[in-house]
């Protein structure tokens, strides 16, 4: 039962990583999109349409190939995340509209879309053969060892957003690109002074964001749901929660891993711990409980390097004293 | 070290703009108004023509249906506005909170609670007390319940200077998990739903929404006198403009930040008890109908003035009402089509504001 419970948070938490990420990626250079939900749904839409693009055009469902699938599905997604991003960055950075406001638009328009594009344009009949493939890990046997089924028997998405994980954080820390993107996200003036191409910057960090914060709601239904769909208004949640995540983890790629790992086991918990109903609600209540603990805490300690971003939800623009 | 980007490559990037920004300082407020209504017209445009792309129907069907489905009968007429009414009742909960900048994000939440508050009341003492004590109570318990909610994260951003936009954000979920947990506990049988009530109910005058609507329409104008003409609304706006200076001139910010959440937490109280109290509904998570985050958007449209709330909040309940009619008369299954036509919209108006704080000055040829 263990195994599988931390099969199911690991799988449940990739899903909120990945909203995270792209969030993570956007605060640091200064911009708060609250339109993170919508673009996630967008994500699912678009890796959807491209995934049953492919399926339908096989002559059988059993044909489908693994390696095909994924790229078309991704790259679909990233297409339409893609595309949601773009809309945010024209109107924050380049028309400087408020962000809140924008992201607020963007999730309305998001989710709305998404849905509408799931349902009329999305044959979902060979999403089960598809979904096969897509949850497709290294160890597939439901005997094995557990400890190798929690760490390799999830599908390539999963790992995909732990490698994208640390190579965010790599780069935020490590590199000129990354040492730039906070710059801008902390005092874009002195960036902007120094040379660093203030609006690059920002739609590069928008556009990376989205992609990968598609991916989740990607993830979420063809591996974790196996390709059924409801409604947005799941992957719209997952959303807000991977904005709170941001916060829990202070902006930190790595932990962020471990982040999403625990909210996806607090998520999770409700449905596999024996208990009444009422106490299971309580239990989904504790990932924004503790997001606010953690937003308290962190502003009365008032450190320095656990604070966002300087200029976050700020937009620039240079004649302004 | 080699610096790449350095300061002399700059200005070379700037020119081979034709044109540049500049911000403006004040605008006439009849180029206000028709810079809203040619991105608002753009935006119904360009809706038409993408819901006649997916139907066989001309765009021109689609402004009959919106008039239809918002203005078609009396009593749709009643329910534009009502809906109206109820999100100019959230929006004057925002706007004083987003005068002083303070990101609100928590209508939701607060609505909620109050619901949920005027709800127990009536579902717990419905029938044990006479009518005018509970609703008296209820009344009350809404507007406590409402303050509460919005008062815990203005605390903490008045002393601690905590994140408002995602402590109101994460007090939504809370909320809502809330009433979930409340509503797991005390039904116990299967249906999971609270039951509709019988007790609690605001009487009638000529219909059931008439008083609601007249209430946040009075609300609306006291709003705009009390953020217009009163020293509170002109400690807001100090505070809204810059911290610094309301400190300079001895304003208490900290003061001026919990005063004015509590107003907006007992208004959004206010609201979540008409929701209940206005017919007894039963209770859900999503009572609200979203309304605080649509008000986010109605009061930003209208510039967080309360009286260009009554235009900004009737448009939104317009498109709203009339886009179910839309989908019915263009066969369109999905209802999603609401938020994407909603969505367009918003965009255009968004864009439009930059029109508004900016203008677009091209260069003069340099003697050439």
């Amino acid at each position: 039962m263990l195994t599988n419970f931390l099969i199911g948070a690991i799988a449940l938490g990739v899903v909120l990583l990945y909203g995270c990420l792209g969030e993570t990626l956007m605060e640091k250079a200064g911009q708060l999109n609250l339109g993170i939900p919508g673009i996630m749904c967008m994500g699912t839409a678009g890796g959807c349409f491209g995934a049953a693009l492919y399926m339908n055009g096989l002559a059988f469902a059993g044909d489908a190939v693994w390696f095909p699938l994924i790229l078309i599905s991704i790259c679909f997604s990233i297409l339409f995340s893609v595309f949601t991003g773009l809309i945010y960055a024209f109107l924050t950075v380049t028309l400087r509209c408020n962000q809140n406001i924008t992201g607020l638009a963007i999730t309305t328009f998001g989710t709305g879309l998404s849905q509408f594009i799931m349902e009329v344009y999305v044959p979902r009949d060979r999403f089960d053969a598809a979904s096969v493939l897509f949850s497709k890990g290294f160890v597939n046997d439901p005997g094995a060892n557990g400890v190798l089924r929690v760490l390799f028997s999830h599908g390539v998405f999963v790992y995909l957003a732990i490698a994208l994980a640390l190579v965010f954080s790599f780069v935020l820390k490590r590199t000129r690109l990354g040492l730039h993107l906070r710059a801008v996200g902390e005092s874009p003036a002195a960036a902007d002074a120094d040379g660093i191409n203030v609006t690059g910057y920002k739609y590069g960090a928008i556009l990376a964001g989205s992609a990968v914060a598609g991916f989740g709601g990607l993830f979420y239904t063809m591996d974790y749901l196996k390709g059924s769909w409801e409604n947005a208004s799941t992957i719209e949640s997952f959303g807000w929660l991977a904005i709170a995540l941001v916060i829990f983890t202070l902006w930190r790629p790595t932990v962020s891993i471990f982040g999403s790992i625990l909210f996806g086991a607090l998520l999770i918990a409700a449905f596999v711990l024996n208990g009444t109903s009422s106490q299971k609600e309580l239990l989904k209540l504790l990932p924004y409980v503790i997001t606010v603990l953690v937003l308290v805490i962190t502003s009365i300690r008032n450190k320095k390097e656990n604070q966002p971003p300087a200029s976050l939800g700020l937009s620039y623009f240079r004649e302004d004293r | 070290m080699e610096q790449k980007n350095g300061p002399a490559s700059m200005p070379k990037q700037h020119q081979g703009l034709p044109f540049h920004i500049i911000k403006r300082v004040n605008i006439p407020i009849w180029k206000k108004i028709l810079v809203y209504a040619i991105a608002i017209a753009g935006g119904l445009l360009l809706s038409g023509l993408i819901c006649a792309a997916f139907s066989d129907e001309s765009p021109l069907y689609f402004f009959t249906c919106l008039f239809k489905g918002a203005f078609g009968t009396e009593r749709k007429i009643w329910l534009l506005l009502l809906d109206a009414a109820l999100l100019l009742g959230v929006s004057m909960a925002l706007i004083p909170a987003f005068k002083m900048k303070f990101w609100n994000l928590g209508g939701n939440g607060q609505i909620l609670i109050a619901c949920l508050c005027s709800y127990s009341l009536s579902f717990f003492l419905g029938g044990k007390i006479p009518e005018w004590l509970l609703l008296l109570l209820m009344f009350a318990a809404s507007l406590v319940s409402g303050i509460i909610w919005a008062l815990i994260p203005a605390l903490f951003k008045a002393f601690f200077n905590t994140n408002e936009t995602l402590f109101t954000l994460m007090m939504n979920y809370i909320a809502t998990g809330i009433v979930l947990y409340c509503r797991a506990s005390w039904i116990s049988s299967g249906s999971a739903q609270f039951p509709t009530l019988t007790n609690g109910i605001l009487p009638k005058i000529y219909n059931n929404m008439l008083p609601t609507v007249v209430v946040f329409v009075l609300l609306t104008l006291v709003m705009f006198v009390y953020l217009k003409y009163s020293k509170h609304g002109y400690e807001i706006s100090v505070v809204g403009e810059s911290v610094n200076t309301a400190k300079y001139i001895g304003i208490n910010v900290k003061k001026v930040i919990i005063r004015t959440m509590i107003l907006s937490g007992a208004i959004a109280g206010l609201v979540g008890f008409f929701l209940i109290a206005r017919t007894g509904p039963g209770l859900s998570g999503d009572t609200t109908n979203n309304m605080g985050f649509t008000a986010i958007m109605t009061s930003w449209l209208a510039s967080f003035n309360p009286l260009l709330m009554f235009l900004s909040c009737f448009f939104i309940s317009f498109i709203t009402r009339g886009m179910s009619q839309v989908q019915q008369g263009f066969h369109l299954t999905s209802n999603s089509i609401v938020s994407i036509v909603v969505g367009l919209i918003y965009f255009c108006v968004i864009a439009c504001s930059f029109f508004i704080n900016y203008r677009i000055v091209f260069r003069k040829k340099e003697g050439k």
